[in-house]
């Protein structure tokens, strides 16, 4: 702030709680619906004071699901999503991070040539290359499992080349003075590069959960046995049905649950977060 | 590069080769199927296959239904980067004059990146339901029957909306960070040579938020044609009447749905050129930020 102008800082503070009200305003929304019996829906217009059935909605949806609409309890599809997210987010890290100690620590032929493979990546995202992948995960034998749900989204070009500048910034001299102790280089690699690039891996972690978390297209297209369904993409089984037979309190109550975790994760390690997102700009 | 180095031969082989593999078998084959397959046509019965050169994408661009989809995404890309990048700017400028509060109101406003396409689809689909929705029943007061499933406007404005409520927050974190990094003196000495808000902004803020405003134009540009299939798809399905059927809803359709393989390859090998020039722009401007 240059000076201090009164009206100004009254019309900033506006702004902002506008701006905070406006983008919240959807999920209370969705919160109030989780709250309320179906047949509140029935009245012609959305209630906007919460009900008294809350915990009876989320107890309906985290252990029976909706039995009309074929949808499988919430619990299990958390627990996959959760499952997904894990191995999508610390499997990019792992093989990330031994890649870039690859390119950045050795010299070898073709060296080049696997640093631009990788890249590639960054240029075929899975919705372009969606029909021939998913025939090749389906000649795999991958379809309905967790290995189909997130090998095919682990390669990553962004986690590769932020670690790669992380270790670029690390002095030689560290290099030249774990080999005159004798330190070979797995060892240089899990006692002092790891431990130097914990906070990236840290705030690399929070991005790639969320990613993870929120996948969508692909669960959906190879996931046709319920005991593999995530939540996101599961969420659109049942709006479908709702639009037929509404049974608003209960979708709502699954989209809350559905985007409470990364929510929370974002509300929680904000910093990390910002570095994250910032740092792989993407 | 590195003065010290290791010299074993066959370690970074060794620890290249789960990234390597997983990009051989997911990636580049599939994208060399799909260059391969847009040269092919099945017929009907999926009997015979012939090689057909470059009609495949002849007919693309002869089909009204794809040109159609080409206007949707231009028009739904403008208007996604438009609105979001609007609105994070003037939260991030009020955010900028906040000493105490900035950090209690970043948190409020940046969450919503953590909500999935798909899920905020379903959140302003609930809102502009026709029949129960909330703005539905306001816009009636004022005499304007609100039906996205119906109203080709109505369906493109409610896909805008989802998609741009979820793109605000990240939008903002990069405007917030630019404004940062803009010296704290230039804008005091324009001050004191008697310069107003509205003058310093347009003549030194704005300015060197360039690079910036390039950068998130491209991120949002690539954000709008692949990242919202998930608003499209939980929200209008690309329709009423193709309305929002953008690039990469269309190849899923024809894809999966259509089963029209060769015509849904030759989508992607475009829908891939379109990224290579979009990641190129890219590159090319952050390394141009790093010299400068």
């Amino acid at each position: 702030m240059v000076e201090d102008r009164p009206f100004l800082n009254f019309l900033a503070h506006a702004v902002l709680i506008l701006g905070v009200v406006v983008v919240a305003f959807p999920v209370y929304l969705a919160l109030i619906a989780s709250t309320h019996t179906a047949q509140a829906f029935s009245s012609g217009v959305i209630p906007l004071l919460p009900g008294a059935e809350m915990a009876n909605n989320y107890m309906t949806m985290l252990g029976t699901g909706m039995s009309s609409s074929g949808a499988p309890p919430l619990g299990g599809m958390m627990l996959n999503s959760l499952i997904m997210a894990l191995i999508i987010s610390l499997g990019k890290i792992v093989i990330s991070i031994t890649s870039a100690f690859a390119i950045v620590y050795f010299r070898f032929p073709f060296r080049n040539l696997a640093f631009w493979a990788i890249f590639v990546t960054l240029m075929l995202p899975v919705e372009v290359r969606i029909v021939p992948t998913f025939k090749v995960v389906a000649d795999l034998g991958m379809l309905n499992s967790y290995a189909g749900l997130s090998v095919p989204l682990i390669a990553s070009a962004t986690a590769t080349f932020l670690f790669r500048q992380v270790f670029l910034t690390i002095p030689d001299e560290m290099l030249e003075a774990a080999r005159i102790d004798g330190a070979g280089p797995m060892k240089f690699f899990r006692d002092i590069l790891i431990p130097l690039s914990r906070t990236n891996i840290a705030a690399l972690f929070v991005i790639l959960f969320i990613y993870g978390w929120n996948q969508y297209l692909w669960p959906l297209l190879i996931t046709t046995d319920d005991r593999f369904y995530t939540v996101v993409a599961g969420i659109k089984r049942m709006a479908e049905v709702a639009d037929a037979v509404p049974q608003w309190n209960f979708v709502m109550a699954a989209v809350m649950l559905a985007m409470l975790p990364p929510v929370l994760v974002v509300i929680f390690m904000q910093r990390l977060f910002v570095k994250g997102l910032t740092e792989t700009e993407k | 590069m590195k003065r010290t180095i290791f010299g074993n031969q066959l370690l970074p082989w060794l620890l290249l080769a789960p990234q390597l593999l997983i990009t051989a078998v997911f990636f580049l084959w599939p994208a060399g199927q799909a260059i391969w397959q847009s040269f092919l046509r099945e017929d009907a019965f999926g009997l015979k296959t012939s090689f057909v050169g470059l009609l495949n994408y002849r007919a693309l661009f002869n089909d009204g239904d794809y040109v159609n989809a080409l206007g949707v995404t231009l028009v739904f890309s403008v208007a996604v980067a438009a609105l979001s990048m609007g609105l994070a700017l003037l939260f991030a400028l009020a955010v900028d004059r906040m000493l105490k509060t900035a950090n209690m109101y970043t948190t409020l406003l940046v969450w919503p990146y953590a909500v999935a396409p798909a899920i905020a689809g379903i959140l302003w689909w609930f809102i502009f339901n026709p029949t129960i929705g909330i703005l539905p029943y306001l816009l009636d007061f004022v005499g304007y029957d609100w039906n996205h499933s119906l109203q080709s406007g109505d369906a493109m404005v409610l896909v805008v909306i989802a998609a741009s409520w979820k793109q605000v927050s990240y939008n903002f974190l990069f405007f917030v960070a630019g404004l940062q990094s803009i010296p704290q003196s230039l804008r005091e000495a324009a001050a004191i040579d008697g310069a107003g808000p509205v003058k310093r902004f347009f003549t030194i803020t704005f300015p060197l938020l360039t690079p910036t405003t390039f950068f998130l134009l491209v991120v949002n540009v690539v954000y709008t044609m692949f990242d919202t299939f998930g608003v499209i798809d939980a929200t209008t399905q690309g329709g009423p009447a193709q309305s929002t059927n953008i690039l990469v809803y269309k190849v899923f359709k024809d894809g999966f749905l259509g089963l029209n393989l060769g015509s849904s390859a030759a989508q992607s090998v475009i829908l891939m050129g379109i990224v290579i020039v979009l990641t190129i722009i890219q590159f090319r401007y952050i390394e141009r930020r790093v010299q400068y």
